[in-house]
């Protein structure tokens, strides 16, 4: 189905890889990040956190805190409203503890004081008498009808029955008889899996500058991946109007979905308010780990049935996730996206949700989907060995394709599935001899993407160049994308063009940078922008020959006579009507405003080569290919970069990220000594391949590329690694005593 | 009328339907005639759901068009990293 009938196909800047905007303000440290601002008369606010994974608090006395010079205010969640529902109240919740700790880390008490070194001091004189009670930090102990409840009143209308109230939604999807489709199989394989809660491990930690006077008025800055979206909480948590609140976006030191929301914003603002200064919150990293929002854990029973020939004829999956205290989306996210892959008569996924003793989960690019569709895939290749047949034929033979009516229930329009598998077989990587200990895995992998509300304003400036503002924080280069796409609609150089993320007083609302959504949306309300302002050019060019406006047509960066009959006039360039356009009627500029829908789902392939020291169980990643569909890759080098950005991450969450709790419930690995994620020599060079399906709800076709790239390697690594080493691994991340376990039961 | 697909742990309020019919022409008729013909559904709808409209998915649309022969997915709302 076509959305935009005005596709267009021949470019001259969209394809190209021009210089990063951004590029020299980073290495020179020029770019400004959340904790790089600073205000007169700023304070330093730091927060008391509980020692205990569950506990009621009994009472908090600050009055010694109170008294030691230097400290300006102290703030508990009685400061904050009696907000009684929805997301705003659950993030206050999690960043500050009412009446209980729910999690080893959670805040009970903030202080701002003139230095850092007053406000930890003044921490330790906050006397807090808790009540400890028992905690639950797994899955199945937390299912258990005799858990602990670790946080009441979530329970939702269809959760399933027998279970404690630490259960709270289920959400069932598929179609068809799984029996029937069972009943055709030639062999049925059946297995739980599991993955462990792994943390963005973006470098910035959450940092913000904050002032918020008693009148209400205030100002925030802070790195985020959405502006709009932290002013909508904190106004809603401190009971402020919006527009009384400006937030500014910093540079971003990455956010991978984990700066989505709120985690230290809403006190700073209150801390200021209270003492009537500024106050700048930096987290460390412990903070980040212990007190951030990680992924879930989860657990999943997958089953399959496959024909000897290699069809698939029923899919079947149970998901259970935790993402700590607090309800999340992640759960049906990743049900739908289980067997998102493939053409199926019967197939079903259903997702649990369970609530425990850990910080509130945040999305983590494609959300949900990376775990389930490790353990389809995983499934799905024991299989292929079962019957001896190649895993890329099993793939293409069974691929979700236009017509195919997806596992999550919508008819797939064009999609780029097929393409995408038959790219990774032709490649030599698929087809190069392997050595001794080594082993080759694949993986497919697949996320919505979607649109949503964006705001665009473009301005012709009167020297005939051009500034683009809009309003998502720039995580991936999409300020170089939304530049190339104006420069290309509106026909002038790409260095003629500055984009800019504007706060949230200078622009229209704009969503969260998630969802892959920027370079679709934005793009797509840039193009429009644009066409807005060569309609007023080519009308002033109209006036000055004195012709008819329809008579004008734009080329090339020029306003033209549309054919002979129209008159002999010189073109008109961009530079020469915006030079004149005070004589014309006034400055030019477009604007687009849209909720976008129509973005494209998006598949892509994984293809790894790993080598494991069966003695030490090390794993080295020897070769890794990524085939991604882009529907129009705008920038190639961004594109390139986010798939392999995702396929790196997926590397340390395949191999060896992992939260681990004690028996104490409290988290044992809060730093990047023992929580390790992969550094560029632990890695090859990782190959990309781009596809280019265009996606038919955007005007250059493109669609979202920032979160597929994580979904296959969990899988494709387990499968190299179980090829590897003989057997079947079924649990993440596959860190060294893991896998010789594994072959010591094997072998037992 | 238009078939609107219900996912399975909604169906305890269709009476175990996986398909309904309601008179609509956009997302916000579908929603609202589901609430009035199927009570059980507003929570659901309350706490948020997208809706596939002839295999595009709609976040929050509420004008988005749909015609009696459309294919009609009731979601959960859309989230993303």
């Amino acid at each position: 189905m076509a959305l935009d009938q005005d596709q267009k196909r021949d470019f001259k800047i969209i394809g190209t890889r021009p210089l990063r905007p951004d590029g020299i303000d980073k290495v020179t440290g020029r770019a400004q990040y959340g904790a790089d601002q600073s205000a007169p008369g700023m304070l330093w606010a730091k927060m008391l956190r509980s020692p205990h994974a569950h506990a009621k608090i009994l009472s908090i006395d600050t009055s010694a805190a109170d008294a030691l010079p230097g400290v300006k205010a102290i703030i508990t969640a009685a400061d904050f409203g009696d907000m009684r529902k929805g997301e705003a109240m659950n993030v206050r919740d999690h960043i500050i503890a009412k009446d209980k700790a729910l999690y080893d880390g959670h805040g009970v008490a903030a202080v701002a004081a003139t230095s850092e070194t007053v406000a930890k001091a003044a921490l330790k004189l906050i006397k807090v008498d808790y009540e400890v009670l028992p905690h639950v930090t797994e899955i199945q102990a937390a299912m258990d009808p005799a858990a602990p409840v670790v946080n009441a009143g979530f329970v939702e209308e269809n959760a399933p029955k027998g279970y404690s109230e630490n259960v709270i939604s289920a959400y069932d999807f598929g179609h068809g008889d799984l029996k029937a489709g069972f009943a055709k199989a030639d062999k049925i394989v059946s297995r739980t899996l599991k993955t462990a809660a792994t943390h963005q491990g973006y470098i910035e930690p959450h940092a913000c500058l904050a002032s918020l006077g008693a009148d209400g008025r205030g100002e925030l800055w802070c790195c985020t991946q959405g502006q709009f979206y932290i002013r909508e909480l904190c106004a809603s948590i401190l009971g402020i109007e919006e527009s009384q609140l400006r937030v500014t976006a910093s540079e971003i030191g990455g956010g991978f979905g984990g700066k989505t929301t709120a985690f230290i914003e809403p006190v700073a603002l209150a801390l200021s308010r209270k003492a009537g200064h500024p106050v700048k919150m930096v987290l460390d990293r412990e903070e980040v780990f212990k007190a951030s929002g990680p992924t879930v854990s989860s657990e999943i029973d997958v089953k399959i049935g496959m024909t000897k020939d290699g069809r698939i004829t029923a899919g079947e999956a149970e998901l259970r996730y935790q993402g700590g205290a607090f309800p999340n989306m992640t759960n049906w996210l990743g049900a739908q996206c289980a067997f998102a892959a493939y053409d199926l008569e019967a197939v079903r996924a259903n997702a649990i949700n369970v609530l425990t003793n850990r910080p509130k989960q945040a999305a983590y690019r494609a959300p949900g989907a990376p775990m389930a569709i490790y353990a389809v895939e995983a499934v799905v290749d024991e299989l292929c060995i079962e019957f001896g047949l190649d895993p890329l034929d099993v793939r293409l033979k069974n691929a979700a394709r236009k017509g195919t009516k997806a596992s999550y229930g919508p008819t797939f329009d064009d999609i780029g599935l097929v393409a995408t598998l038959e790219a990774a077989k032709a490649h030599p990587h698929y087809n190069t001899p392997l050595g001794e200990n080594q082993g080759r895995g694949l993986s497919c992998g697949f996320w919505f993407n979607f649109g949503g509300n964006t705001s665009v304003s473009m301005n012709i400036n009167f020297d005939g160049t051009v500034s683009v503002t809009e309003g998502n924080p720039d995580i991936g280069g999409s300020r170089a994308s939304i530049s190339m796409m104006a420069a290309e609609e509106l026909g002038i150089p790409y260095e003629k063009v500055r984009t800019i993320v504007a706060d949230t007083n200078s622009i229209g609302q704009n969503d969260v940078t998630d969802g892959s959504r920027v370079t679709f949306a934005v793009g797509l309300a840039t193009i429009k922008a644009a066409r807005g302002a060569i309609k007023e050019m080519c009308k002033r060019a109209a006036q000055t020959w004195g012709i008819d406006e329809d008579a004008v047509v734009w080329e090339d960066g020029h306003a033209k006579p549309a054919g002979p009959n129209a008159g002999g006039f010189e073109p008109l360039s961009l530079a020469k009507i915006a030079r004149k356009s005070p004589n014309t009627g006034g400055p030019i500029s477009g604007h687009h405003e849209v909720n976008a829908e129509g973005a494209g789902v998006s598949f892509g392939v994984h293809l790894v080569d790993v080598e494991v020291d069966k003695e030490t169980g090390f794993t080295k990643v020897l070769r890794y290919t990524v085939f991604q569909d882009a529907g129009k890759a705008i920038h190639p080098d961004y594109v390139e970069g986010q798939m392999q950005g995702g396929a790196v991450q997926g590397i340390g969450w395949a191999l060896n990220e992992e939260y681990i709790y004690g028996e104490d419930g409290k988290l044992q690995n809060a730093g990047f000594l023992d929580y390790r994620v992969p550094v560029a020599s632990d890695l090859p060079k990782i190959d990309t391949v781009i596809l280019e399906i265009p996606n038919p709800g955007h005007p250059y076709g493109v669609r979202g590329v920032g979160e597929t790239s994580i979904v296959p390697p969990l899988a494709a690594i387990s499968n190299a690694v179980s090829h590897c080493i003989g057997v079947r691994m079924d649990e993440l991340p596959m860190s060294p005593p893991r896998i010789l376990k594994a072959i010591k039961n094997a072998g037992d | 009328m238009v078939k609107v697909a219900i996912w399975g742990s909604l169906r305890s309020a269709t009476d175990g339907a996986a398909v309904v019919e309601v008179e609509a022409k956009n997302f916000k008729e579908v929603l609202d005639a589901l609430v009035r013909d199927y009570p059980g559904l507003e929570a659901q709808i309350e706490r948020g759901v997208s809706m596939a409209i002839d295999g595009v998915i709609f976040k929050e649309s509420w004008f988005a068009p749909v015609k009696p022969d459309s294919e009609v997915i009731l979601m959960p709302l859309m989230a993303g990293g």
